[in-house]
């Protein structure tokens, strides 16, 4: 039985290397593009070429765009919009919706100014309280969603409006708390010391290497079909190349090098706080039975069901996920601004975070998409938004480019549902 | 191996049910039906519409609990209350609509629900065990034609969709394969696909259920034939010594010829 994997473009550029040379390579590489961009099997590649034609057009109208002062003020911007969109790619992967995040943020945000400041408890007891009424709340949407079969859109739209006004009511008649803690103002103002950025990224880069080079290798060693080593190394040397680079600018290795200009404080925690989360729900969605649950009960709950998965503890679980997220934007948020506020629009902050994940390639249908789409879309959106405030834009025009943006993502996600039904792959 | 032969061996049925009654409301579904399928052959389940065939399948496969009757597996009596007490005793069933998740791999469906994942489930999966061991599964029951066990099953041909539902039902060491209309909905080339597994099932020694309204395909694979008609067995067939039109005449209420 014939029994390659998928051969991905890049794997089968290389067996056109060995066959016919490097021409013969990129007209495979060509052909295996324009195939999969047929048949609807997109993944990430348009929101990167989305992004880099955003990073260009920026970068040509106003030169600071890319120094890495602006990156670092980028990277820290995306970091609650991207957090939230954590909890709505698992949510959007299940097939369902979560509007209350929004609300949820700004509450766990009011609870920890008044735990700490109203109450004078400790920060971690703050953090802690704000964490567990974020899952709890989320828990309990999933619940009445999952058991009772309130339709989740519902469920979590009275989520959105009756947590902002827990909310209101938590801050009182001022309508800000503000929070001077400086364990939490260091969530967002301090940065990552030179010497563990480094460490990271090595580290991260090289165990990324390290365990696909020794996936390909246990594959060979079964005799099951294995990606070329030439494969492997690209991948792996693309990935460690974006993390060093990163780390680079934001280090300060670049210093008038080009365009990024002088800036050394290095990595902002709460970016790291980002992409950690999104490195871990990445590993459990794709590598683990729950992961491997939730992509079953979005594809085909029946069929879940009927596969003896508990298809409502996994809903309940997801959306408590979903909660917990948003509390943790709370969080950042709250270290952010330096108080808890009632000056931030619940339902743009939900939108924003639901238009994230869906830029970023997961589908609002199910089944379909990466917990990496979250952080690719929150860079869009926030590259956009960044990029438009740089070149003296308002508020007007940077609702305007957003709404076109999501437009144009749902679109490429209903063709290339479209494309999957005519290539039989429904 | 044949039917008649496995028979011969085993005297004692896989699966034998005794005098079972459904009732829903008014509506006597069942009445006092004994079924039973030996290791190693093929029944036929046949019957007009509203004849008891899915009821009767049900009640073996846990989906209802029969409101009289008695249940064996291997000689043994037991109490089938859920889906999964049916499946901790050897019984598989594959209902008309596949229950595959379309956005899952071939090996992802064939392990959904059992996966490994060690320690204790929590870590993990084991991707490349579960891909060996779909590939040695579909390669005993020589399903040949899935390019790759790593594409979504939305890619597939309905035949190959219905190669993995089956494959999948029997990789758990059951023992009775129950098939609701297997080839319904499927072409020519396909059906033909699907009977040739059928069979490869009968050879490895399973007792195998297909329920079918295709006269023809009942011939083709079944080695005895069972006929309900309005709830109760009318008539059995050996299929040997069985033609089309007496099978035909029992399910539409000719006088039943009992084996």
């Amino acid at each position: 039985m014939a029994s390659a994997p998928e051969a991905t473009p890049l794997e089968e550029a290389a067996q056109a290397i060995r066959a016919g040379g490097p021409a013969a390579a990129l007209r495979a590489l060509g052909s295996a593009g324009w195939q999969r961009f047929r048949s609807g099997e997109l993944g990430a590649s348009p929101v990167v070429v989305a992004l880099l034609g955003i990073f260009v057009f920026f970068q040509t109208k106003e030169s600071v765009f890319l120094s890495a002062r602006n990156l670092s003020n980028l990277v820290l911007q995306i970091s609650v919009t991207g957090t939230i969109a954590v909890g709505i790619v698992l949510v959007l992967l299940l097939g369902e919706i979560d509007l209350s995040v929004g609300s949820v943020m700004i509450l766990a945000s009011a609870l920890i100014g008044d735990a700490l400041v109203t109450h004078g408890w400790a920060w971690y007891w703050g953090i802690l309280l704000a964490l567990a009424a974020g899952t709890a709340i989320g828990a309990v949407q999933g619940f009445w969603f999952a058991v009772i079969g309130v339709p989740s859109f519902v469920v979590t739209l009275a989520g959105l409006l009756g947590w902002q006004g827990v909310q209101q009511h938590v801050l009182g008649s001022t309508g800000t708390i503000n929070v001077f803690d400086s364990h939490i103002s260091a969530i967002a103002n301090s940065f990552l010391p030179h010497v563990w950025g480094w460490i990271v990224a090595i580290a991260a880069a090289g165990l990324y290497a390290a365990s696909r080079l020794l996936e390909a290798a246990r594959r060979r060693r079964a005799a099951l079909p294995a990606p070329p080593v030439v494969v492997v190394v690209v991948r792996t040397a693309l990935v460690a190349a974006v993390a060093l680079v990163s780390v680079a600018i934001l280090n300060g290795e670049f210093e008038n090098i080009w365009v990024f200009g002088t800036y050394s404080s290095g990595i902002p925690t709460a970016s790291v706080i980002l992409v950690g989360l999104v490195v871990f729900f990445a590993w459990v969605t794709t590598r683990t039975k729950f992961g491997r649950y939730v992509f079953a009960t979005g594809g085909n709950a029946e069929a879940a069901r009927r596969a003896g998965i508990n298809i409502a503890t996994i809903r309940i679980a997801v959306f408590a996920l979903s909660g917990l997220l948003a509390s943790i934007a709370g969080l950042i948020q709250t270290s952010r601004l330096a108080a808890a506020s009632l000056a931030i629009n619940p339902g743009q902050v939900t939108l924003e975070a639901i238009a994230a994940a869906v830029i970023g390639g997961t589908s609002l249908f199910g089944g379909r998409g990466s917990v990496w789409s979250a952080l690719l879309g929150a860079l869009v959106i926030g590259s956009v938004a960044n990029g438009l405030d740089l070149i003296g834009q308002g508020p007007d025009v940077k609702l305007i480019v957003e709404g076109l943006i999501l437009l144009a993502a749902v679109t490429v996600d209903a063709i290339a549902r479209r494309g999957r039904a005519a290539a039989g792959r429904v | 191996m044949d039917g008649g032969g496995a028979r011969s061996v085993s005297p004692v049925p896989v699966l034998a049910a005794k005098g079972i009654s459904k009732r829903f409301g008014a509506v006597q579904a069942l009445t006092r039906v004994d079924f039973e399928v030996y290791a190693g052959e093929v029944v036929a389940l046949v019957g007009d519409n509203g004849a008891g065939k899915s009821t009767l399948i049900k009640c073996i496969a846990g989906a209802h609990h029969p409101d009289e009757g008695e249940i064996f597996v291997e000689g043994q009596e037991v109490k089938i209350h859920t889906p999964a007490d049916a499946t901790r005793l050897g019984i598989e069933t594959v209902y008309q609509d596949l229950a595959l998740c379309d956005n899952l791999d071939v090996v992802a469906n064939m392990f959904l629900g059992r996966e490994r994942a060690e320690p204790r489930g929590l870590g993990p999966l084991d991707e490349l065990g579960m891909e060996k061991r779909s590939l040695d599964v579909l390669e005993s029951l020589d399903v040949t034609t899935i390019r790759s066990v790593r594409t979504p099953v939305a890619s597939l041909s309905g035949g190959q969709r219905q190669s993995v539902a089956i494959s999948r039902a029997v990789m758990w060491n059951s023992k009775l394969v129950i098939l609701d209309e297997p080839t319904a909905a499927l072409g020519v080339a396909q059906t033909a696909q699907v009977l040739a597994l059928i069979k490869r099932l009968r050879d490895q020694g399973l007792g195998v259920v297909v329920i079918t309204h295709n006269i023809q395909e009942v011939f083709e694979v079944a080695d005895r034939i069972i006929v309900l008609r309005l709830g109760r067995r009318v008539a059995t067939f050996e299929q040997r010594k069985a033609t089309p039109e007496d099978v035909v005449g029992a399910i539409m209420g000719a006088a039943p010829r009992a084996a």
